[in-house]
This record gives structure tokens, sequence and C-alpha cells, in this order.
């Protein structure tokens, strides 16, 4: 099965090697179709006028920030349960780069709520949903800077991811029902009530495009994670060469 | 196998009600937290007691979190959690046990607490009697939902701070329910309750999250 | 083309998305060029993988 070839960290990184420049090609063909569509061929919105075109850059960097928090939970089940020694380099490394579209989710959410709703910053319920989803984000990688030996950083920020995993749709529905609570319903959502076609192709395209930065930032991403383990391995094991009696103690956490 | 389960529960409510006295400085804390609040915002009875069930809540969140560091840390240290584990004793269990008698020693006092912190907000009976209702029913939700975060710094120094922030997005639902339900019961919007049901939910399936993740995490910690 | 009274927020915006994924590139080819460094300091010490396929554990 190709899951468990790429188990192997060299074959993956040779793996990387071939697919990474195609996919890089693709996500540029991707992009440049993407924003001449949003910016040249989409129309005005007669409700939202040229703001518009904030949401192709928006809706594809929240649906990233979710898609990658899947990615993180699978990857955290690969860990925990079937120990692909993979899993934990791509859920470590899932992180920021969700951070980063979620943060761009957000940006680009209040830059878009100025001109609409008067303010920066509702708390309406989507934004705040992407909110919490920030902070979680920004706790994982706390957890996992904070931990030396990556086997057992893996290993708990699987146990978080997956906590968070299941608590994602609580706090969602949650959010909703505190929303409806204390505000009306708002004329303008950041959804739109129906989603014309005019809109709906530059909006799929930028997805797809956001889709494939997030595979090539994250293939990157592992890449450099591999080599950085490597290195970590190799200065463990010129350490233990260098003083034989401290080995076992130095040598044993970098399994 | 229920003996060795009164016995722990007997043995972490006296060492937690004993060593430092965790539980009044909870409740100190929750005291002080609801002090500052009118410096804040101004002593506006009405904005206060319109308020009152959120900063009652705000401050039982923010005490659950602070006592919780000790959850574990002190079993782990001295070895106690190695043996448990090595007598074959179910570690989910274990950990809801300890749960339960950390919420004894720091969420009860802190339910006792409301109703007296409700005066100085100027809460209405009914609102006072809804608070603590919710608080009976939420905080071992807080108690349990950040046991996931003190499994998991349990090998930290000083781990509290990102317990803190690990726990925070977890609790949000539970902070959500509890001051809505309370809300419902004074002025009412829904009746009381659908978000009081809902919050007795979140509490059962905190239930079965809380022990089941942070046994997991004490596990691969103690590898 | 115009982008009409709010042509601001909507440049911004594309800006400081494009100033994010910058950055995030930014600083993996920065991991990257170091960890190759460290790499290739470690084999003129003559610390050798002897079994490569344990490496990237």
């Amino acid at each position: 099965m190709a899951f468990w070839d790429y188990a192997n960290p060299t074959r993956f990184l040779k793996l990387v090697q071939v697919v990474l420049p195609w996919l890089t090609g693709l996500c540029v063909v991707a992009f440049a179709a993407g924003l001449y569509m949003s910016f040249f061929v989409a129309p005005e919105d007669y409700q939202q006028g040229q703001t518009v075109r904030i949401m192709y850059i928006h809706v594809p960097a929240a649906w990233l920030s979710m898609m990658c928090y899947s990615i993180m939970a699978v990857s955290s089940l690969g860990t925990l349960v079937w120990k692909h020694p993979l899993a934990d380099v791509s859920a470590k490394t899932a992180a920021p780069i969700g951070a980063a579209f979620t943060f761009m989710a957000l940006v680009t959410g209040s830059l878009w709520g100025k001109p609409m709703w008067g303010t920066y910053w509702v708390w309406d319920a989507r934004l705040t949903s992407v909110l919490v989803l920030l902070i979680m984000y920004l706790g994982l990688m706390t957890l996992w800077r904070t931990m030396d030996d990556p086997i057992k950083a893996g290993k708990a920020a699987a146990v978080l991811t997956l906590a968070g995993a299941l608590n994602l749709p609580v706090i969602k529905f949650s959010v909703d029902w505190w929303n409806t609570l204390h505000q009306p319903a708002s004329v303008m959502r950041l959804d739109g009530p129906t989603i014309h076609p005019d809109i709906l192709w530059p909006l799929l395209v930028m997805a797809v495009a956001f889709t494939l930065l997030f595979f090539v930032l994250h293939l990157m991403a592992m890449r450099n994670e591999i080599l950085r383990r490597r290195v970590r391995t190799l200065r463990l094991r010129a350490a233990s060469a260098a003083h034989p009696r401290s080995a076992v103690a130095t040598a044993q956490p970098a399994e | 196998m229920s003996t060795w389960a009164i016995v722990l529960f007997q043995r972490d409510l006296r060492l937690s009600v004993r060593v430092g006295g965790s539980a009044l400085v909870g409740v100190l804390f929750f005291l002080a937290v609801v002090t500052v609040i009118p410096f804040g915002v101004g002593p506006d009875l009405n904005l206060l007691s319109r308020i009152g069930p959120a900063i009652l809540w705000i401050g039982a969140l923010l005490a659950t979190l602070l006592g919780l560091d000790r959850l574990f840390q002190a079993d782990r240290d001295d070895g106690t959690i190695d043996l448990m584990l090595m007598a074959g004793r179910p570690l989910e269990l274990v950990v809801l046990i300890k749960c339960l008698a950390h919420w004894v020693a720091t969420g009860l006092p802190l339910v006792v607490a409301a109703p007296l912190l409700g005066v100085f907000l100027n809460l209405e009976p009914a609102a006072m009697a809804a608070v603590t209702l919710t608080l009976l029913v939420g905080t071992p939700a807080l108690t349990l939902i950040g046991a996931i975060g003190a499994a998991l710094t349990v090998t930290l120094r000083r781990g509290g701070l990102l317990l803190a922030v690990l726990v925070v997005p977890l609790a949000i639902p539970v902070l959500i329910f509890g001051v809505s339900s309370a809300d419902a019961a004074i002025h009412d919007p829904v009746p009381f309750l659908t978000p009081f049901l809902i919050l007795c939910a979140l509490s059962l399936i905190a239930a079965v999250i809380g022990p089941i993740a942070s046994a997991a995490a004490l596990r691969f910690a103690a590898d | 083309m115009d982008l009409g009274p709010h042509a601001g927020f909507i440049l911004a915006s594309y800006g400081l998305c494009l100033l994010t994924v910058l950055v995030l590139i930014a600083w993996i080819r920065i991991d990257k060029a170091g960890q190759e460094k460290a790499l290739r300091e470690l084999a003129e010490q003559g610390v050798s993988r002897r079994r490569p396929e344990d490496g990237g554990r």
C-alpha cells in the first residue's frame, strides 16, 4: 500500500522532490486564473459592491483553516492508532500553516466588515468561531515548542488535536446559539443568502488555488521537519560518541 | 473494585484540602475576581445585576483553571501514577475519581460561595439560585476538560499558563450554556430548561472525553 | 478597473494575504537552508548516518 511505502522518510523525501515542482506550477497557474477571474471576470455584487472581491480570498482561507485542522486530526489518528512515522511530522508542520490561513480569514473578514458592518470586528458567529480556532492552533504550536522530545510532543499534541476535533462541532454549535441569542440575524452575512454562478466559479478556482498552496507549503515544511529530526539524531549520536558515559541518558529520548 | 475507588477518592480529597489549602485559595481568588470587576465597569448596580451571572461564571472558570495544574503533578512526581498503572487499575477511572475529588475540594466551594458573591452583584434570588444551579452542573465539566490540559502539561516545569491557554477554547461551550441558562432564568428569551439540559449534556460528554484523553496523555507522558 | 469607494479595504486584504504567504514561504526556505547547513556541518565533522532509514525518525 502506497500509504505505508512512504512511511520511510528517505523515500518520502524523494517523492517530494518529484512532486513539488509540478504542484508548485499547478498552484501558480491556479492562482493566476483565480486572481484574473476574481478581479476581471466576476461582476460586482448588487449589495456588497466591489467589496465582494474580498470574499474570493476570505472564503478559501476560511475553508483551508478548517481543512488544515481536519488534516491534523487525521494525522493525529495516524500517530496514535496506526503509528505512522510521518504522521506527527505532518501534524506538527500543518499547525503553523493552518494558523496562517486562519489569520488570513480573520484579517480579510474584518477588512470586509469595516465597509459592510461599519466596524472592524463584530462578534459574528463565524468570525468568533474562527478566532477560537486560531487560539487552538496557537495553543497547539506552543505545546509543540515546549516539549523537547519530538516523539513525546507528537503524542501529546495528537491527544489535544483529537480532543479539539471532537469539541470543534460543539464549539461551533454553541457559538451559533450564543450569537442568535445576543444579536438579531444580520442582514449582511459573510456567506450571503445564495451564491450566483458568476461568483461561484472564481470562488471555486481560488479555493483550488489555496488548497494547492497549502499542499505545496505543507510538503516543504514536512521536508524541513524531517531534516530537522535528522540533524537532531545526528547531534545526539555525535554527543554520545564524544561522551560515552552519558550516552545512554542522551541517546534514549531520540528514539 | 469499589473499595480502592473510595480509598483513592478519600486520599485525594484529604491531600487537596490539607496541602496548601487549595480549596480556600480557589474561593479567595473567586472573591478577588468578583471584587475587581466593579472597579473595572463601575459600581452601577443595574449593570452589575445584568452581567452578574457572567461575572460569576468567568470567576469560576478562572478559579478552576488556577487550581488545575496541581491535579496530576504531585502524583506524577512521586511516582504514584506509575504505581497505579502497574497495579492494573484502569487509568481512565483513576482520572475520573481524581477529578471528582478535585472538584469536591475546589469546585464545590465555588458553588457554595456563589450565592454569597451574588449579593455583591445585586442578583435577585431567582438569578442567584439559577447561577448556583448552573455552576453546580457546569463546574465538573470545567474540571474534567481541564484535566486534559493538566495531563498534557504534567511533564512541563511551568505548565500552568499553557494549561489555561489549551483549555479555554474547549471550555467555551460550557461557559456559553452556563451563562445563557442563568440569564434565561432571569429574563427569558428562551425557556430555562433548553440551555440547562444542553449544559448537563456537556458535563456528561466531558465526563467521557476528559478521562479518556487525560489517561491517554498520562500514559504517553509516562513512557 | 475601478474598485469603488472601498478600494483600500480590498487592496489591503489582498496585500495582507500576500504578505502572510510570503512570510510563510520565507520562513520555510530559511528553515530549510538552516537544516541543510547543519547537515553539511555534521557531515564535515564525520558524523554519518550509517542506517539511513533510521535517520528521519
